[in-house]
């Protein structure tokens, strides 16, 4: 018990750290997940081809190499994230949010969107064909059929899947804690490390599981809430 | 519904459109590979030297016997082990007792949402730390068959309820006891609509074989260090190893997909829940 509260500060920023990597991959992978899907039912046959490529290439990569990629390999060649260097600075130490942390966003962000892609990809196919056809005989292009009439029943259509993705992205950015990004897994490592004793050990661990667990229930919870809310009559 | 849904038949000036944004795309995505094969060579990552690591026969050896063959070995203990768990808890949630149903629905929800890097790390500080160079190994199988054991169980679960209720009807009717049903009639008959469920949960388990990577596991991400070390080309050694993963896993897919169309047929897809909310489609 004595480690956890001796640690307090440690594990509430090693949890900060967690929260802040997976709303803003989570923003970003939305982001670039739907331009991917706008590319992937487009009329463009180059633009499909591209998009389904990059789908299949990274959803068949482990995340871990694609975080060790931007870590290790990236710098080598040039591309790295000095420039970032955002500190925030709390009454319990500093989130450090530098090149450590931009390149493993980067990585999630990468990874995650070609989850989101299929996501909303299963979820353009369970709109009806009759409201893509109505939106095209009201002369809509195909921006507006997408934009206006199809992806919003699709979004609506797509989300436990796209719940689903989420979740898998909040428990992945634990794998930034392989390419030392200090957050929660990594705050683990490190309090365990120095913890001698294996009923001492059981106290962080009950603890950052509680944690975890809450983290993720909170996230189906909302989805749930959100799905019956928006759910479409059919 | 069909891609060609969304848009209309394009006409003359559409196709002109089009072709020009073919052509602004394609350059675009030259522009894109030009720019990482000029870094690429302006770091010297094209030398003959960097490269030849890959068909030099021992480092060949290397990579495939101590990297994918380590790998592969964590993976399938970890997918043999997350059946066998799968199976008993799966039809543990099913149980008509609730002595035995809400322990193993707690296991599952836990397991299901603990993230399996911080899994491989609990275990590996609590037993793998004092058992040597075997404690990560064991580490990585452990934590996958418990992760991948929680979700199974809910693939086995809705695989059983996917089969027609007559069936188990039927199977009482001739007088049959509540294990011999699931033994004989229900599990062999979910067999079947679960086997794409169950490839697809095969690539997630090679793919995170790679996470032992932060308990120092062996395996194919752990061979990248010593090479890189020795050769200084970091970027060809990950290109390569995330190519043996792509690999594997497509022709997992490739496997899936077969087995979907044999088993099950192109439509119907089995509906497994997320976390949190198995217990609601239980009331159901």
């Amino acid at each position: 018990m004595d480690v956890v509260v001796d640690n307090y500060q440690f594990i509430g920023i090693g949890f900060a750290a967690t929260v802040l990597l997976f709303l803003i991959s989570g923003i970003g992978a939305l982001l670039l997940g739907t331009l991917l899907v706008a590319m992937r039912v487009g009329p463009i046959a180059v633009m499909r081809r591209a998009a389904a490529t990059y789908v299949t290439l990274v959803r068949n990569t482990p995340l871990l190499l694609i975080l060790v990629f931007f870590s290790l390999a990236a710098p080598k060649i040039g591309i790295n994230f000095q420039f970032v260097k955002i500190v925030i600075s709390t009454g319990w130490g500093d989130i450090r949010m530098t090149n450590a942390f931009a390149g493993a966003t980067v990585g999630l962000i990468l990874y995650t969107a070609s989850f989101v892609c299929e996501s909303l990809r299963s979820g353009v196919n369970a709109v009806p064909v009759g409201q893509a056809e109505a939106a095209r005989a009201i002369g809509l292009p195909f921006g507006g059929v997408l934009s206006n009439v199809v992806l919003p029943q699709a979004l609506r259509a797509a989300l436990p899947p796209l719940a689903s993705t989420l979740i898998a992205l909040l428990k992945n950015t634990t794998v930034a804690a392989s390419v030392l990004v200090l957050e929660s897994a990594y705050a683990l490592k490190q309090i365990l490390d120095k913890t001698p004793g294996t009923v001492e050990k059981l106290w962080p661990i009950g603890v950052f599981i509680l944690v975890f667990v809450i983290l993720v229930e909170l996230l189906s919870f909302a989805s749930g809430r959100l799905e019956r809310r928006w759910r479409v009559a059919r | 519904m069909s891609q060609s849904v969304l848009f209309d038949a394009p006409g003359p000036r559409t196709v002109r459109r089009h072709r020009l944004y073919t052509v602004l795309t394609v350059l675009a995505l030259l522009a894109l590979v030009a720019f990482a094969g000029y870094r690429l060579d302006q770091e010297g990552q094209f030398e003959g030297d960097k490269w030849e690591v890959f068909v030099t026969p021992s480092y060949v050896e290397f990579i495939l016997v101590d990297g994918l063959l380590e790998t592969l070995k964590m993976a399938v203990g970890g997918i043999v082990g997350a059946m066998v768990l799968g199976v008993v808890l799966g039809v543990g949630k099913l149980s008509d007792h609730a002595l035995v149903r809400v322990p193993c629905w707690a296991v599952v929800e836990l397991f299901r949402a603990i993230p399996v890097l911080m899994l491989m790390i609990v275990l590996f500080f609590l037993w793998g730390i004092y058992h040597g160079s075997a404690g990560p190994f064991w580490c990585v199988v452990a934590a996958l068959t418990l992760y991948n054991g929680a979700v199974l169980a809910e693939v086995f679960r809705a695989g059983i309820l996917a089969v027609p209720a007559g069936q188990a009807e039927a199977a009482y009717g001739i007088g049959m006891r509540k294990s011999q049903v699931m033994s004989v009639v229900l599990l062999p008959q979910a067999v079947k609509i679960m086997i794409p469920a169950i490839i697809s949960q095969c690539v997630v388990t090679l793919k995170d074989t790679s996470l032992g990577y932060a308990i120092a596991a062996p395996g194919l991400t752990a061979v990248a260090r010593p090479i890189y070390l020795e050769f200084q080309n970091h970027v060809p050694v990950y290109v390569v190893i995330a190519g043996i993963y792509v690999a594997a896993n497509l022709l997992l897919t490739v496997v899936a997909t077969f087995a979907q169309k044999r088993f099950v047929g192109e439509k119907k897809v089995l509906d497994v829940p997320m976390v949190g909310e198995a217990q609601a489609t239980e009331k159901a």
